[in-house]
């Protein structure tokens, strides 16, 4: 393949070579079942507990407080209905926020259908919830509060520390769905008061369809699947041995440096954010300025829709995302760019960029020229940015 | 996900711009959806042949390549025949669309039927009846004639 530029790591991450060569012998050489009493399966029960381990030293937890599952979307679908489900009969309120993934929200949603009551908070213009807010939201039938850590469109970190210490002075469940700051943003569960945390590995170097949910020892869980003693019986189905194993390996590889990581991504960041800033005219930052993960980079340009800009830049080699409806499959734009109060034709025009320490200043320089010369070319053939020119005459 | 004609459209649109001395213009679909298609013809008032049509689209990869699909397809055409344009042939011409774009083929033909409205109203006469659209679509959710594949 010609050289490309891969600036969507916020979808998906190049499995590492490390994570890749400790997985390896889990497919033909140690095959066994980890329920087995043989020692094929105790070799993969071995490698299940080991990984375990090390998910749970990543985000100072205990080992048994880690539940591995398919995804993040399953992680996050397991807290939210395992809490409802559990607490039902203390109360039927749950708060979050309007800028969740989708995994989140529309399992609230779901289980709006089934009686609990959501309060869906808004956020600040950066795409910040506000710790008052959370407080404020607070009520007697409240049974859990769940808040992203980190956005996965605009990479806005939220103040998960202070929040955790609002629930547990309150005494409420709180979940993070922290899938965008595993190993971009130190995080130690214990001392954050974080009953619930979902994860994934392919976010991180690891391979797709490994996931994790953490809880808190204390906290009931119910079975997500039934049919089985995996997961200590509230999970059922043979374990994904290799993708756990790479999980593990890649979480550790993701969280032993984070601080070098996260100063060599922060200063791609913010590089790109100036030169695009001062290049491109009518163009926006979406998020906040500071607290934002590393690598993500997520601007608005008037006047264009999202998808053109995606497609000449995959022409050009490089692969980004956007929040234009035409990219979802939907007819809406990102519910994240409305939520901070973007025009929806600002939020179509969107581009979200998200580095990985393999891109480099000249990627930036790069993907910067090739942007400014495609928004260009789109807006000479809109007729907004023709109707803007006409009024500013 | 995109047909090769669909690319090459997108990617190398035909008439682009637009016609300052244009005696027919349609302006269909919003910023709110995230589509908006401008069409400007040059209309002979003699013959009713469409002797020069360009357009301006905001929009997705297959917005900008149905608007330019549909400005070649009724180059050259009369009035009338243009009028029989339909979404249809608009995507039959670019090799089939994906399912979630084929509003922007209805989207494309109700530009053209717009900009043709346009010109029946700027000569003071009654529109023929059977034009679908005179620049409306205030809903992203509601496109009228849609034709499911």
């Amino acid at each position: 393949m010609e050289k490309r530029i891969y600036v969507d790591n916020a979808a998906t991450t190049k499995t590492d070579s490390r994570v890749l060569e400790a997985m390896l012998p889990y497919f033909a050489e140690v095959y066994g079942n980890p329920s087995s009493i043989y020692a094929e399966g105790r070799a993969a029960k071995a490698a299940v507990e080991t990984a375990r381990a090390q998910v749970a030293t990543a985000i100072g937890a205990e080992a048994g407080e880690i539940y591995f599952t398919g995804s993040g979307s399953e992680a996050d679908n397991w807290a939210i209905r395992s809490a409802a489900k559990a607490l039902k009969d203390k109360g039927n309120h749950i708060i979050t926020t309007a800028v969740e993934h989708h995994a989140v929200l529309h399992t609230c949603q779901s289980l709006e259908k089934e009686g609990f009551e959501v309060t869906y908070l808004p956020v600040d213009a950066f795409g910040r919830v506000s710790v008052d807010a959370v407080k404020n939201a607070i009520k007697d039938t409240t049974i859990l509060i769940t808040v992203m850590f980190a956005n996965n469109e605009i990479g806005t970190i939220m103040p998960i520390a202070e929040i955790g210490a609002l629930a547990k002075e309150k005494g409420i469940l709180f979940h993070t769905d922290a899938v965008q700051a595993i190993g971009m943003v130190p995080i130690n569960v214990k001392e954050m008061h974080i009953d619930m945390l979902s994860l994934t590995g392919h976010k991180f170097h690891g391979p797709k369809g490994s996931g994790a949910l953490y809880v808190r020892k204390g906290v009931k869980l119910t079975s997500f699947i039934t049919g089985g003693a995996q997961e200590k019986n509230r999970r059922a189905g043979t374990e994904n041995v290799a993708g756990i194993v790479g999980l593990g390996k890649a979480i550790e590889l993701a969280t032993e440096d984070i601080p070098k990581k996260a100063a060599y991504l922060t200063k791609l960041r913010d590089t790109y954010i100036q030169k695009m800033l001062d290049t491109v005219p009518y163009a926006q930052l979406n998020g906040h300025p500071e607290e934002r993960l590393p690598g993500n980079a997520n601007i608005s340009f008037s006047f264009i829709e999202g998808e053109g800009l995606l497609l000449f830049l995959d022409m050009k080699g490089i692969s980004a995302s956007s929040g234009s409806a035409c990219t979802s499959g939907s007819l809406d734009p990102s519910h994240v760019l409305l939520a901070i109060g973007r025009k929806h034709e600002e939020a179509h025009g969107s581009l979200r960029v998200s580095f990985d320490t393999e891109n480099t200043l000249e990627d930036v320089d790069t993907i910067v020229t090739a942007v400014a010369e495609i928004v260009e070319r789109l807006r000479s053939m809109s007729p907004l940015y023709e109707t803007f020119l006409k009024e500013q005459k | 996900m995109y047909s090769e004609k669909v690319m090459d459209h997108f990617s190398n649109p035909r008439n682009v711009g637009e016609i300052e001395d244009a005696n027919a213009v349609g302006e269909v679909g919003n910023p709110q959806c995230g589509d908006i298609m401008k069409i400007y013809m040059k209309i002979n008032e003699e013959t009713n042949i469409i002797e020069d049509v360009k357009f301006k689209t905001f929009g997705c990869g297959a917005a900008i390549a149905t608007s330019s699909m549909a400005t070649e397809l009724v180059k050259g055409k009369s009035v009338d025949e243009a009028m029989q344009m339909t979404n249809k042939a608009v995507v039959e011409a670019l090799d089939g669309l994906p399912p979630v774009k084929l509003h922007c083929s209805v989207l494309a033909e109700e530009a053209v039927q717009s900009a043709i409205f346009n010109y029946y109203e700027n000569r003071g006469m009654t529109p023929p009846e059977g034009l679908k659209c005179s620049g409306c679509c205030g809903s992203c959710h509601h496109h009228h004639h849609e034709e499911e594949e």
